[in-house]
């Protein structure tokens, strides 16, 4: 029974806390003070729903509770109320929320706060799981794999920049959007590649991380229906999540696009997601992240249309020209046209900078020159791509495909 | 809040006009604070006391063009956003140039 009611706390709570900051954040301007308070509203209900039950409106009594602790907060400590007195003067002056009946959502503020171009690239991600997925300072530092200390720090230098050089709380006009949500865009897509192809680590999939990410979409999508790339995001991350469970074998290795299983593709993903591309491209030039969206939605179809994916890579680099975009080109050609055609588009890219620590360019070349029958220089291709690859399945496959061309 | 706008490697491309109109601007929105251009770099001096509690007088520093200092603003804005709008109108942010927005300490 008290498990019962611990499960859905938990539940609530992973859908509420990202809610509840960013309502306080709106309410009090200062996300330190939210944090505080959003954590004892939790500690309070931990302690009173098990004894009395969950409340008919668990959002609203969470908000008041914590509330409630703000204002305790800020009479014990008047140096602390004088500072915010400014912020609550500025903040009020745009109406006061509502808290009657369901909480207003004030998420979409702080999801443009955590991935402000004032902050560094790297903690953009990192914030948002931390403040919009609700996760602990703990488990954001198991998705980047860096000590709990380490981003510990990382977060409070981000919330010092912040407070101190005042970073709003504020949804962009929409003249300031396309240059603005590429960057919020990003974040999520940043957290969901680091889940999906993990850079270190014994897992191939981070499950946990891909799916926060796909979360964080789903919210940043109901938030903002009409943007077509927000829309193109999610497709993307629906259509490509959709082929996880094909995408690592029984030992956890690696297995290729025309290698998978396809009947353990997540149908119901790919239904939801397919849709979404066609939202994503009407009505409108294509954006980026309507594009990928398009290409994944090919990859889940059977037989893959190759040409077709050519076409959108095309496309996606007269968008975001790009060494990375160039390479998937490369091997969407090869496929197209056989291996010989793909690897002089890979040698063309030879020496190019943003390739060069990448382990896939190597790869990529290793496996087409494989294809061609030259075991040596594959060799050579899966050794240098050995050097520079960070999980545990890629670098078996890696090594399995070396063994193959040497033995 | 207030903050410091750098004014580094502003191309000699800004007319005195861009200035002028820039300047008023900010005083017609009421957030003009101060601001002045700076000596060239090669006007410089640096100073520091020893160990031994000299005081020490040198020419100096020089910087990279790009780099040099070359005036700043003080401007009082709501958040960090309005002041790289207001930083972004600044004819030292073209040609070439840039400017650093910092907020200032205030302990009251």
């Amino acid at each position: 029974m008290t498990g019962d009611v611990n499960a859905s706390v938990e539940a609530i709570f992973r859908e509420e806390r990202g809610r509840l900051l960013a309502a306080l954040v709106r309410r009090f301007g200062d996300l330190d003070l939210a944090e505080e308070v959003t954590s004892e509203a939790i500690e309070a209900a931990l302690l009173h729903w098990p004894a009395d039950g969950v409340p008919a409106s668990p959002g609203a009594w969470l908000m008041t509770t914590a509330r409630r602790r703000a204002v305790d907060r800020l009479r014990r400590d008047k140096t602390y109320a004088a500072r915010l007195a400014l912020l609550q003067v500025e903040a009020d002056r745009s109406g006061p929320p509502v808290f009657e009946g369901a909480l207003p959502d004030e998420r979409l503020r702080l999801f443009f706060t955590c991935a402000h171009p004032a902050l560094p690239e790297a903690d953009r991600g990192a914030l948002t799981l931390r403040y919009l997925a609700g996760l602990t300072t703990a488990e954001v530092a198991r998705a980047y794999l860096v000590p709990v200390e380490t981003m510990a720090k990382r977060l409070v230098r981000a919330k010092k920049k912040i407070s101190v050089a005042r970073i709003p709380f504020r949804v962009p006009e929409p003249h300031e959007l396309p240059s603005r949500l590429p960057g919020v865009l990003q974040a999520i897509y940043s957290i969901f590649t680091e889940g999906y192809a993990a850079s270190a680590g014994p897992d191939l999939v981070r499950h946990d991380l891909a799916e926060e990410a796909l979360r964080l979409a789903r919210i940043l999508h109901r938030l903002l229906p009409g943007e077509r790339e927000v829309t193109g995001l999610l497709a993307l991350l629906l259509l490509t999540h959709a082929r996880r469970a094909a995408r690592t074998g029984p030992d956890g290795g690696l297995v290729l696009l025309e290698d998978q299983d396809r009947s353990l593709w997540d149908r119901a993903m790919i239904d939801e997601g397919e849709p979404l591309v066609v939202t994503a491209l009407t009505g409108g030039p294509p954006g980026p992240y309507g594009v990928q969206a398009a290409i994944a939605a090919l990859h889940d179809e059977e037989p893959t249309d190759w040409p077709q994916i050519v076409g959108l890579y095309d496309v996606l680099r007269s968008l975001t020209p790009s060494p990375v975009v160039d390479l998937n080109r490369a091997v969407a050609v090869a496929m197209r046209d056989g291996p010989e055609a793909g690897l002089a588009l890979l040698d063309a890219l030879a020496g190019e900078p943003r390739l060069r620590s990448l382990h896939v360019y190597p790869a990529a070349r290793g496996e087409l020159l494989r294809r061609l029958g030259r075991p040596a220089e594959a060799a050579e291709a899966f050794r240098a791509a050995l050097e520079l690859v960070g999980s545990e399945p890629e670098r078996r496959h890696l090594l399995a495909r070396l063994d193959e061309v040497t033995g | 809040m207030k903050y410091l706008l750098l004014i580094h490697g502003a191309s000699d491309a800004c007319t005195l006009q861009e200035w002028a109109d820039y300047d008023k601007s900010l005083r017609d929105a009421g957030i003009h604070v101060d601001g002045n251009p700076l000596g060239e770099p090669s006007l410089s001096t640096t100073v520091h006391i020893t160990d031994g509690g000299e005081k020490v007088v040198t020419d100096g520093p020089y910087a990279e063009a790009r780099e040099v200092l070359g005036g700043y603003y003080i401007i009082d804005v709501p958040d960090l956003d309005a002041a790289t709008d207001w930083a972004a109108r600044c004819p030292g942010a073209r040609y070439g140039g840039s400017m650093v927005v910092r907020p200032i300490i205030e302990y009251t």
